[in-house]
C-alpha cells in the first residue's frame, strides 16, 4: 500500500493517514483480511513520528476499521456497514463532481473553486443552521 | 506534568548584561520527538548545553529524566541515559574512526556493537581514516553513530543535519523514527524545517532566550490559517482585532489576517461585514516560525 502524506495541507498528518487507507478500503485497493505494516516499519517508510502511525491505527481501531492483533500488527475489517457508507461517499461524489462542473462551465477555476469549498467548510455549523 | 523527560523552571543564563536564555519555561514530554527551533543566537544551544550541566544556569533551575541538572551526582546519574550529539561535534583529531568507537564504546553500559557496525557500513565510513581527515559530513555521521549505537532513554541532537547531503538527511530522520518507535524520547535542534514538519510530534520555538511557541504540530496545522479577504470598501481592519489573530495587513481593498486560531470566527466576521472575498489557505511550519519570530 502506498501513503503520502503532506505536512503542509493544514491537516494533521495522522488524519491524512486515516483518510487514505479508508480510502483505500473504499476502492478496493485494501481488503478485508488485509495486513498493512507494523507502526515501526510505516513510520521509517513514510519517516514520520511514529505516534502519527500509532494515532492513526488507533483511530481506525476504534471505528471498526481496524483490527489490532498484539504482536501480530493491523488487518483491515471491511464489514457490510462499511461498504454503505462507502456507498455513501460515492453518491456524495457524484453530487460534489457535478457542481465542480457547473462551477466550471460558469468560469471559476480550480483553484477559486478549491478556495471556496475550504472556506465553506470552516463555517461554523450553527451560523449556517441560524441562517436558514 | 511529572513525566516530562525535560523540565525547567525561570531557567535563565547571562553573560554580563546579555541573557542568553531568559526565563525559560520547557516540558518535553515522553514517547515523543520533540524538536527546538530558533534562528542562530536565539539560545538553543545554550539552553542544551545547561541541560546536560555542561553551563551552570545564572538562575531557575531544571530536571532532565528526573535528575536535577545543577547536581553533580544527579548530572552522572543522567548521562548514562542521556545520549548527545554536540553542535560542532567535537571528537579527537588525532584518533581514527574505529578507535573512535571503540573509545566511545567502552564508556557505554548500554553500547549496542551490532547497531555501531551496522552504521558504520551504511554511513560509508572509513574505518582507518583518522577523524581530522573526515569531511564536516563525515564527522556529523560519526557523532550520530556513537550517539545512535547506545540505548539511551532520551536523545538529544544539537543541529544534527549539519553538513550532511539530502540522503544523509533522510537517513538521520528514519533513524530518529526508529529510536523514536523503541521508546526514545528525542528532543533536537534545526535549522531544517521542512524535515521538522514532518518527524517531529511537537515543535518549541526559542527566540532571544524566550520560548515563543510550545505546541504539538498537529494543533499548529489545524489552528493556524491565513485568510484573504477582498472588501468592497477600505478593509475595516479594526473590526478584526478579536481572539487568535495575530497580524493584519492592508493593501487597497486587500486584507490578509494571520491567524493562530479562530479562523471560523475571522471568517464569520467577515461575511457580517459583507466581504466580497473569502479565502482561507493553511499555514506551514515555515510561515508560522518566520511571523512568530518577526512579531518578536
Amino acid at each position: 500500500m502506498f501513503f503520502k502524506l503532506t505536512p503542509t495541507t493544514g491537516q494533521p498528518l495522522y488524519l491524512q493517514l486515516m483518510q487514505q487507507i479508508r480510502h483505500a478500503t473504499e476502492t478496493g485497493a485494501l481488503q478485508d483480511g488485509d495486513q498493512l505494516a507494523g507502526i515501526r516499519t510505516l513510520a521509517e517508510e513514510l519517516v514520520v513520528s511514529p505516534n502519527t502511525v500509532a494515532k492513526a491505527y488507533s483511530e481506525l481501531e476504534h471505528d471498526g476499521l481496524l483490527e489490532l492483533r498484539q504482536g501480530c500488527g493491523a488487518f483491515v475489517c471491511v464489514k457490510r456497514r462499511t461498504r454503505s457508507l462507502a456507498d455513501h461517499v460515492q453518491v456524495a461524489r457524484r453530487r460534489l463532481r457535478e457542481l465542480i462542473e457547473q462551477l466550471r462551465e460558469q468560469g471559476l477555476l480550480d483553484e477559486e473553486i478549491k478556495r471556496a469549498f475550504e472556506a465553506e467548510l470552516l463555517y461554523p455549523t450553527e451560523v449556517v443552521v441560524r441562517r436558514r | 506534568m511529572s513525566s516530562s523527560v525535560i523540565l525547567t523552571r525561570e531557567l535563565t543564563k547571562s553573560y554580563g548584561s546579555l541573557a542568553a536564555v531568559q526565563e525559560l519555561n520547557l516540558s518535553v514530554g515522553p514517547n515523543r520527538i520533540t524538536a527546538f527551533l530558533g534562528q542562530n543566537g536565539a539560545g538553543k544551544s545554550t539552553t542544551i548545553k545547561m541541560l546536560l550541566g555542561m553551563i551552570r544556569p545564572s538562575s531557575g533551575e531544571g530536571t532532565v529524566l528526573g535528575n536535577r541538572i545543577t547536581n553533580a551526582a544527579e548530572n552522572r546519574e543522567m548521562r548514562r541515559k542521556v545520549a548527545y550529539v554536540a553542535e560542532n561535534k567535537p571528537l579527537y583529531g588525532y584518533m581514527s574512526v574505529e578507535q573512535t568507537i571503540h573509545f566511545a564504546s567502552s564508556f557505554y553500559p548500554d553500547w549496542r556493537s551490532d547497531v555501531a557496525t551496522k552504521l558504520l557500513i551504511e554511513y560509508k565510513l572509513p574505518p582507518q581514516r583518522k577523524v581530522k581527515a573526515l569531511s564536516k559530513g563525515m564527522r556529523t555521521k560519526l557523532a550520530l553513530l556513537l550517539a545512535f549505537a547506545r540505548r539511551p532513554a532520551l536523545l538529544i541532537l544539537d543541529e544534527p543535519s549539519e553538513g550532511l547531503d539530502p540522503v544523509g538527511i533522510e537517513h538521520l530522520l528514519q533513524m530518529l523514527v526508529a529510536q523514536a518507535a523503541e521508546g526514545v524520547a528525542i528532543f533536537f535542534s534545526s535549522h531544517q524545517i521542512a524535515e521538522v514538519e514532518r518527524v517531529a510530534d511537537h515543535v518549541c520555538i526559542l527566540d532571544n532566550g524566550r520560548l515563543l511557541l510550545d505546541a504539538s504540530l498537529d494543533q499548529l496545522r489545524q489552528s493556524y490559517r491565513r485568510i484573504d479577504l477582498v472588501f468592497a470598501s477600505t478593509p475595516p481592519e479594526r473590526e478584526f482585532r478579536i481572539t487568535g489573530v495575530e497580524k493584519i495587513q492592508t493593501k487597497g481593498h486587500q486584507m490578509s489576517v494571520f491567524a493562530s486560531e479562530n479562523a471560523e470566527g475571522v471568517i464569520e466576521r467577515a461575511r457580517d461585514l459583507d466581504a466580497v472575498s473569502v479565502e482561507v489557505a493553511p499555514v506551514g511550519l515555515r510561515e508560522i516560525f518566520l511571523e512568530t519570530v518577526k512579531e518578536n
